[in-house]
């Protein structure tokens, strides 16, 4: 271990704090779960309505695309992990290159999607800017992409904040201001990260793949 | 008498406004939420006053039909939201969940005045909405006409409440961490006092609940602005899905309000009859499953709403189940006071009152859990009558019990007990003027929401009005008997009412850090005459004898 840490107020010790700090992020992981939950239930709520529409309405989402994506996510969330026990192991330096790496990996994925959307606008997929698809099941379609955006967006705004924390960490753990004597705020960082990407595992059958072909 | 060796008080030093607006000590922050609290009570309750004048005489006269909407949505939002979810948990828990568990602070100090600042900025949002001239929803925003029909601002008070409600969910995050991790030595799960029992299940809620809301109205906004169909039919959406949605939310969100009036009164309660709680395990049990089977009953919001008939009579059955837990809560607070010594003093008669109302409250709640007579007594004033007996006849008697009881431990200063006594009976008979007549209106079929009504109604809504003045004048005065004593009351010695529990041993108002040297906890809560220890020595006195 490094020089010791005094603790944060109103803590005794920095087990404490860390044990805190920790359990702190699994009460507002828990919180997200709910958060996320609504759109969960809201689209098997919409699903079960008119279950054709949506099967037609997840043709149009690309797959490839949604496939690579999801890899790409997968890649990151391991690198964050990576990260918080090499960082544990006073490997500042490893730790901080995972970590941009997640960040970067992160933003690679932003990238991607923010193209599904351009794609989408073309294809006149968009609800409330421009929905042209008057095929069968136009209003499921519609309500499918309307619960598409919203999922979507909630989704990238958490990544948007994930990319910043782990962009940040990586500067601090690189300038040795964190270190294995106090990983936990990092650890948090990689416990949101995986959390989003998790959300992502749910999202992508849901959206790409239920009963597609 | 100031206490020459007692350290500084967190109310004394530092000094200065941004010592106080950039303050990390829950007391402070505590005391910020109070001020902000009490300001928009009086929002909400300059609405209560323009609808009980509407209502006082049959015509609609004083309002237009719009400005009535207007009046009973501001009135809802302001007071649920803004007034009834934050009042005892973010004023009185914040104060004293630290002080209770023997810690210097909450876990999060910085998040802690977080909270209070997006309390803050979701409250400008609600008053921007008020200025730019109101929306008319009523407070649960039922789609379509929240995202098609309304021409008010409904998106500046959704963004308002959905703001509000982060303020929430991150206070409910603090108060389980604090619990979790900051007890003092001995003090263990089961040596906790209520109080802090009811803040663990509240947050319990508050966490698990309050995102649902949020989204919900995220949803809203969606649909508002881009004209998506997610709740309205006309694109293919469907409101009983923001029904659903938002009473996931909003039937817990009921436990927010009560479930922390019931730790109040579980402290006062034992303190004014000199005897510990009767059933303490079984009082956390039902706090516990108060908060767990509140989840589960949302569906007896809906009873008329077009949902299946089958989840109509597990909803029903479930209401009923949720009625156990409290009705054991009062059977406990009523054994509390068998053979005890008991005083009447202004905590103790808002405590006594609680009770009685609560009673009353959840009683005709079952009436409206079962879907026969529901659908008799949908969306008619008896329903407005049993949510007021549970919110203000209960919540809020409780806020205010736990304000007096407290509040020489906060402010270091007595307050004028001859007019607290007079402010809580007089709270007490005008609440049952104002609301106690609505119970009849509803039955005999007036239904809410409508500034003008049938003559008939007439006379029970003239008492009704009247009641409603007195309910004012007892809410006015301890703004001002309490103001009062701030500046002239008596100092306060360090234990006033020869309470038990951790807050009462440290001074009055407490130092910044709340305890000299962190306690050590050796017994249960409720240590009053005769303690476990005394009870335990008469038994060997009596065995040796």
């Amino acid at each position: 271990m490094s020089r010791a840490i005094s603790p944060a107020e109103p803590f005794d010790d920095i087990e404490q704090q860390s044990g805190a700090a920790t359990f702190g992020m699994w009460v507002f992981l828990a919180t997200e779960v709910l958060f996320f939950g609504v759109l969960f239930a809201a689209y098997a709520y919409c699903r079960v309505q008119d279950p054709q529409g949506f099967v037609l309405a997840s043709r149009h989402t690309d797959l490839l695309l949604g496939g690579i994506e999801s890899v790409i996510l997968l890649l990151s969330a391991a690198a964050a992990a990576w990260a918080t026990a090499l960082l544990r192991r006073d490997e500042n330096r490893a730790s901080a290159n995972l970590l941009w790496g997640a960040a970067g990996l992160g933003a690679l994925f932003m990238a991607l999607h923010l193209y599904e959307y351009w794609k989408d606008y073309g294809e006149g997929l968009v609800p409330g800017l421009r929905f042209t698809y008057t095929g069968l099941h136009a209003q499921t379609v519609e309500r499918f992409y309307a619960l598409y955006y919203a999922m979507t967006l909630v989704h990238l705004l958490h990544l948007l904040i994930g990319i910043v924390l782990l962009a940040f960490y990586a500067r601090e753990v690189r300038r040795q201001r964190i270190g294995a004597a106090y990983a936990t705020p990092v650890m948090c960082v990689a416990l949101y990260w995986d959390f989003v990407d998790m959300v992502w595992i749910f999202l992508f059958p849901m959206l790409y793949l239920l009963d597609r072909s | 008498m100031p206490h020459a060796d007692s350290p500084a008080s967190f109310l004394d030093a530092p000094t200065g406004f941004r010592s106080w607006l950039l303050t990390h000590d829950h007391k402070r922050i505590g005391i910020l939420y109070a001020i902000a609290i009490t300001a928009f009570f009086f929002v909400g309750g300059a609405a209560a006053v323009l609808i009980r004048t509407e209502l006082a005489t049959p015509q609609g006269d004083v309002l237009t039909a719009d400005g009535y909407n207007e009046a009973f949505t501001v009135h809802g939002v302001v007071m649920v939201w803004f007034f009834l979810i934050p009042s005892i948990p973010s004023v009185l828990g914040n104060i004293l969940l630290p002080l209770m568990l023997g810690a210097r602070d909450l876990a999060f100090p910085r998040l802690n005045l977080a909270s209070w600042y997006l309390y803050a900025l979701g409250g400008i949002f609600t008053i921007a909405c008020l200025i730019a001239g109101g929306a008319d929803t009523g407070w649960t925003f039922y789609t379509p006409f929240s995202t098609l029909f309304s021409n008010s601002n409904v998106l500046l008070v959704v963004v308002g409440v959905f703001i509000v409600g982060f303020s929430s969910i991150l206070t409910g995050l603090n108060f389980i961490v604090t619990i979790h991790s900051l007890r003092a030595p001995g003090m263990h799960w089961f040596r906790m006092p209520l109080f802090a029992w009811t803040m663990y299940a509240t947050s319990l809620v508050m966490i698990l609940a309050t995102p649902v809301l949020s989204m919900t109205l995220v949803l809203i906004g969606l649909e508002r602005v881009f004209g998506v169909g997610i709740f309205d039919p006309s694109l293919g959406g469907d409101p009983l899905l923001f029904q659903h949605l938002f009473w996931f939310y909003s039937h817990p969100a009921v436990y927010i309000m009560v479930l922390p009036a019931m730790g109040v009164v579980s402290e006062i309660i034992p303190c004014f009859v000199r005897k510990r709680i009767f059933g303490y395990r079984f009082m956390i049990y039902s706090i516990m499953a108060i908060a767990i089977v509140g989840f589960f009953v949302w569906g007896h919001h809906m009873f008329v709403s077009g949902q299946s008939m089958y989840a109509g009579i597990v909803f029903s059955l479930l209401s009923f189940v949720v009625a156990i837990p409290s009705a054991i809560k009062v059977f406990n607070w009523t054994a509390t006071l068998y053979k005890g010594s008991i005083s009447f003093e202004a905590p103790m008669l808002y405590a006594l009152g609680f009770v009685g109302l609560f009673l009353l409250g959840g009683l005709t709640g079952l009436f409206l859990a079962a879907t026969a007579l529901d659908v008799h007594l949908t969306d008619t004033y008896f329903v407005v009558a049993h949510f007021h007996y549970i919110m203000v006849g209960g919540a809020v008697m409780a806020y205010m019990g736990g304000i007096h009881f407290w509040w020489p431990k906060v402010t270091g200063r007595l307050y004028p007990e001859a007019w607290a006594r007079f402010a809580a009976i007089l709270m007490f008979f005008g609440f049952n003027f104002t609301f106690l007549p609505q119970f009849v209106l509803g039955f005999l079929g007036m239904p809410r929401r409508y500034h003008a009504y049938d003559p008939e109604f007439g006379l029970l809504n003239a008492f009704s009005s009247g009641g409603a003045a007195v309910l004012a004048t007892a809410y006015l005065l301890p703004l001002g008997y309490l103001s009062w004593s701030l500046f002239y009351g008596a100092r306060s010695p360090a234990n006033p009412w020869a309470a038990s529990g951790l807050e009462w041993q440290t001074s009055s108002p407490p130092p910044t850090h709340n305890f000299l040297e962190t306690p050590r906890v050796d017994g249960g809560p409720y240590e009053y005459s005769p303690s476990q220890a005394e009870a335990e020595a008469e038994a060997e006195a009596e065995a040796s004898a």
